[in-house]
This record gives structure tokens, sequence and C-alpha cells, in this order.
């Protein structure tokens, strides 16, 4: 195989991986931001204390975290053709992708709150807030930061996840190294694709943690 | 002393003679229990407490007597388990979530840690109120750039909290607490964190903004200097319990609790002295230490004095404690002192040792 041919495969499995990353995070995150936040908030003495809804929740999140990727991609293989109209392929994939992120991200989020010094919440309710002006307006902007450090991580766990799409005959960078590299021996492909997995991986979390940090104010 | 006795509890009717009008605030029989797994802890206990529109009004009490829990059930960010607070008449506790809102936006608070958003600049900060009450932007920005002048921090407008001095974010946090025209202003320990120069100046400005805009401030410290300074009337919490309420001056002058003695540094931390001999007890309560007791009555009596131990703190020019002086061989000698001694006003007994 000649560079070119590499070149070319390449750039098509890293188009795949980032389209993968790219849904799959942004409608996790979609499912996964209000879930974080409904975490914090209905836990007993918060703003919107509900402890039944948040210790369902709180079980329910558990138990879709604690299966593998690569176990939920079979389990959910008739849902994912039900939803996405087939269960193979590379945007097929970003289903299961959602449905093992979401949990993961929502997770995240609750942490990032959580880091919210208890005080603040105490002064903007002192003030007058309403729940919804003390959710957008005090929780989530004191912990945007936080929450961009959290995104870095979780979309890299989500590029991690997406390296296994292979197995329900998606594409991408993990595909590529596996079927086209490893099970034929062609160690220039799993090799040089594995690497782009890294450089993907590093660029994430060093323009998420710029970020975290250009928009902290907290700390100087 | 005793003529002063009902005047304690005048300002704390809700009518009297029919001239006074209802307190702003009013605390009935305020009782707050936190449970714990060996039954319950009682941090209010039957708390009864009348605040006054215009009043600078001073909650003390050591840490753990109750206070911050006391000032945090008036806008209910604490939950009495019993009794009633109203504000202005209204009942705080019976209300819905709207009506609590619209009291809370009167009765702004002030805290020990500032608690400003960290992630918004000081001129955010204050215009916070403002935006969730729905003030029109522009008018908005006007009145923050206004309150940051009371404030003396118009420089800072473009700052974030991290890059303030102590001082100067509970300016911001003054100036976001005033910024929705409340009535009432709650300081929860705003001066603990503070060195004592820039206490000085908050508490210069929370005179000035009771002074000239007529808020009620209401302040909780453990800071005897605090309640002096700018408050007219104090009430002091011993064990979640009432000790003592009244104004400034009578409780100061004629302080009857023991939580107010101590507090005010007049009843000693310490025991009392011991006697390790027959001796003299000298009680000093409240005598002028402008006049030299002792020396007088030595020169009088023609009796040497030997003053075996003393524990006495000086107070608003009175003399509080207890001396022990070694007990004269001759009873003739012994009389004449303790008689001498009984006519200046104090009290004078035999102590032997135990």
């Amino acid at each position: 195989m000649n560079w070119n041919q590499l070149g070319g495969l390449l750039w098509e499995a890293l188009g795949e991986t980032v389209y993968m990353t790219l849904w799959a995070s942004l409608i996790a995150y979609a499912i996964g931001l209000p879930l974080g936040v409904l975490l914090v908030v209905t836990r007993k003495d918060h703003i919107m204390s509900h402890p039944t809804l948040n210790a369902v929740l709180g079980v329910v999140i558990n138990f879709l975290r604690s299966i593998p990727f690569i176990i939920m991609l079979a389990l959910l293989f008739p849902v994912t053709r039900a939803v996405m109209g087939s269960a193979i392929g590379t945007k097929s994939v970003i289903f299961p992708l959602v449905i093992s992120a979401f949990p993961y991200i929502a997770r995240m989020v609750e942490g990032s709150l959580e880091e919210v010094d208890h005080g603040i919440i105490e002064a903007a309710l002192s003030m007058g807030s309403s729940n919804s002006q003390l959710i957008f307006k005090v929780l989530l902007p004191e912990a945007i930061p936080s929450l961009i450090n959290g995104a870095a991580i979780s979309i890299t766990t989500i590029l991690a996840y997406t390296a296994l799409a292979s197995a329900a005959g998606g594409g991408g960078l993990g595909a590529l190294a596996i079927i086209k590299g490893l099970n034929i021996r062609k160690f220039d492909v799993m090799y040089s694709a594995s690497l782009l997995l890294v450089a993907l991986v590093q660029i994430i979390t060093v323009f998420g943690t710029r970020l975290t940090r250009g928009l902290d104010h907290k700390r100087r | 002393m005793d003529c002063n006795a009902e005047k304690f509890d005048q300002g704390d009717l809700p009518i009297k003679n029919g001239e006074r009008k209802a307190p702003q605030i009013e605390i009935l029989h305020l009782r707050k229990v936190y449970p714990i797994p060996e039954g319950e802890v009682v941090a209010l206990d039957n708390i009864s407490l009348s605040i006054n529109k215009g009043d600078i009004y001073g909650i003390i009490g050591m840490s753990g007597a109750g206070k911050s829990t006391l000032i945090r059930c008036l806008n209910r960010l604490d939950h009495p388990s019993d009794g009633q607070i109203f504000i202005d008449g209204k009942n705080i506790l019976a209300m819905n979530a709207l009506e609590l809102r619209a009291t809370r936006r009167r009765m702004a608070m002030i805290f020990q840690q500032f608690n400003l958003l960290t992630q918004k600049t000081v001129a955010k900060n204050v215009r916070y109120p403002l935006e969730i009450a729905g003030v029109p932007k522009k008018q908005a920005n006007d009145r923050v750039l206004e309150l940051l002048r009371l404030v003396g921090l118009e420089q800072k407008a473009n700052a974030y909290p991290s890059q303030l001095s102590g001082g100067q974010k509970q300016r911001v946090a003054i100036a976001r607490a005033l910024a929705g025209d409340p009535e009432m202003l709650l300081c929860d320990e705003a001066t603990s964190a503070l060195d004592p120069m820039t206490t000085q100046s908050i508490l210069d400005l929370l005179q000035e903004i009771n002074h000239r805009l007529g808020i009620t401030v209401v302040l909780i410290t453990h800071e005897m200097a605090v309640i002096r300074q700018i408050c007219n009337r104090v009430a002091i919490l011993d064990g979640g319990k009432l000790a003592e309420k009244g104004t400034v001056d009578e409780v100061f002058l004629h302080t009857k609790s023991a939580a107010g003695k101590r507090l005010f540094g007049i009843l000693p931390e310490k025991e009392d002295p011991q006697p390790t001999e027959s001796a003299l007890r000298i009680v000093f309560d409240g005598e002028s230490v402008e006049q030299p007791i002792i020396s007088r009555v030595v020169r009088e009596c023609g009796v040497d004095v030997n003053i075996l131990s003393a524990n006495i703190n000086q107070f608003n020019h009175k003399a509080y404690g207890q001396m022990l002086i070694s007990l004269p061989d001759q009873l003739e000698e012994r009389n004449l002192l303790t008689n001498s001694l009984r006519k200046l006003g104090l009290s004078v007994e035999e102590v032997h040792p135990e």
C-alpha cells in the first residue's frame, strides 16, 4: 500500500470518527445535561428537593453506566434498528453511543454543579431568584469552566467508544485499525490509525484544558 | 437599677399605648431543632423578638448560640420547626413560593463569605437582582453605577471578585444587596472574615445605609464592638435561648444575664479566685473605677491591706470582678475594713480555704 492509499483511508476514517463523536456527544449532552441538573436540584434540601425521583434517577443511571459499551452495542441491536432504520453502519452506531454516553455525562455534569459553593446558591435565593433563574443564571454559569473540562473528558470517552464501532459495522479510525490493520496484519495501517486516535484525544484534552483555564475567573 | 427592668421590654411590645406601630419583623416563639442519630439538637428555643423599622438590631452570641440559624430563618433559608415570623404583619412561614420570593426581594442579605458570583464581574454581580426582577438593561446599568459609587467601587466595575480584597468583596455584596431597593438588610457575620480596619469601614457603610436610606439592619455577630458601635437594639443568644434583649445602652449598663456579662468581658471566663488562706472577698459590681477605693480605705482605716489575688475587668469606666485580701489578724481591724468597704457599696465577705 502506498502513502496515497493509506492517506485516503485515514482521511475517510477520520471523517467517520469525527462524525460519530460529534453527533453522539451533542445528542448525549442534550439528554445528559438536563439530567445532571436534575440529579443535583432534586437532592434533599436542594431547590427542587425530591429524594424519590433523585434515587430512581441514580439507580437507572448507575445501571446504564455499568454496561460495557460493546455489550450495549449488541443488546441494543433491535432498538437501534427500530430507531435508526438499521442496526449496523456508522450512522446507526450513534444511537448506542448516545445511550452509553448520556448517563456518564449526567454524572459529569452533576459533579461540576456540585462544585458550586452552596453559599452562592443561598445568596441567589436570598435575592428572590426563582428556580429556573437559579439554574440558568447561577448554577450553570458558575459551573461553566468545570462543565467545559468535563465535556473534554466526556468527548474523549465517546471517541474511545467509537473505536469499537466496527463490531456493528461502523467505520472510523478504530474500525480501520482493526479490520484493515490488525486482522490482515497490515501493521502500518493499524499503527497510523491508532496514532491518529491518540492525536485526536490529545487535541481535545489540550483544547479543553486551555478553554477551562481561560474561562475561569475564580482562580487567579 | 430596678426601675430599668421594665424598660427592657418596651420596644419589644408590638403595641404600646397605641403609639407604637407594628414591628417590621416580629419573631414569636421560634424553635428550631436539628435531628441527629441520637435524637435532636435544639438550635433555637422559644425566641421572641421584635425589630422595628429603622432599627439596627444586633444579635450577639458565642459560636453555637444559634444566631446564624435565627437570621437564616428570617428569610427562610432555614425552616423553623415551630413558631412564627411576621414580616410587616405577614407570616413568612405561611407564604407560597411566589410570595416568599417577593418578600425576599424586600429583605436582602449579606454573608460572612460574601458569596459573590465568581464567574461574573463586579458590575454583573450588582446587576443580578435587577436582572431577575426584569429591570430594563439601560436602567439597571445606571443603577449599578450609582450603587458602585455609593460603596466606593466604581473603578472596579469590570473586575472579577477574585481580584478584590475581602473588604471590597463585602462592599460589592452590599451594593448587590441594595440593588433591589430592599427595606431590610440581614447581615450574617458580615464583618467576621475582615480585619479590624476593614470591619470599621463596613460598619460605617452599614450605618450610612441605615441613616440615609432608612433601611432596617439586622446583624448577627460575636463581636461586642460591632454591637456597641452601630446597633441601637441588641438581643443576646445563649445556647439557643434568648438571654437578654433591649436597647444597647440598657443591656450594656445593666447586664443581667451571665451570657451578657461573659460577652461584655464583665464575667471572667476563668474561675473566681479561691482563697488559700482566710481572706476577705471584695466583689466589684460596677463600681466606678475613677475612685481609688482600696487606697482610700487603707488611708481611712489605717489598716495595711495585702492583696492576695484579683480578677477585675473594667467596662464603661466601671469595675467588675473580685479581689481577695488577706484577713487582718485583729477583729477590730477586720470590722473596720469590712465596714468602710461596705460603705462604699462593695459587698465583702470572709472566706476560708476549703
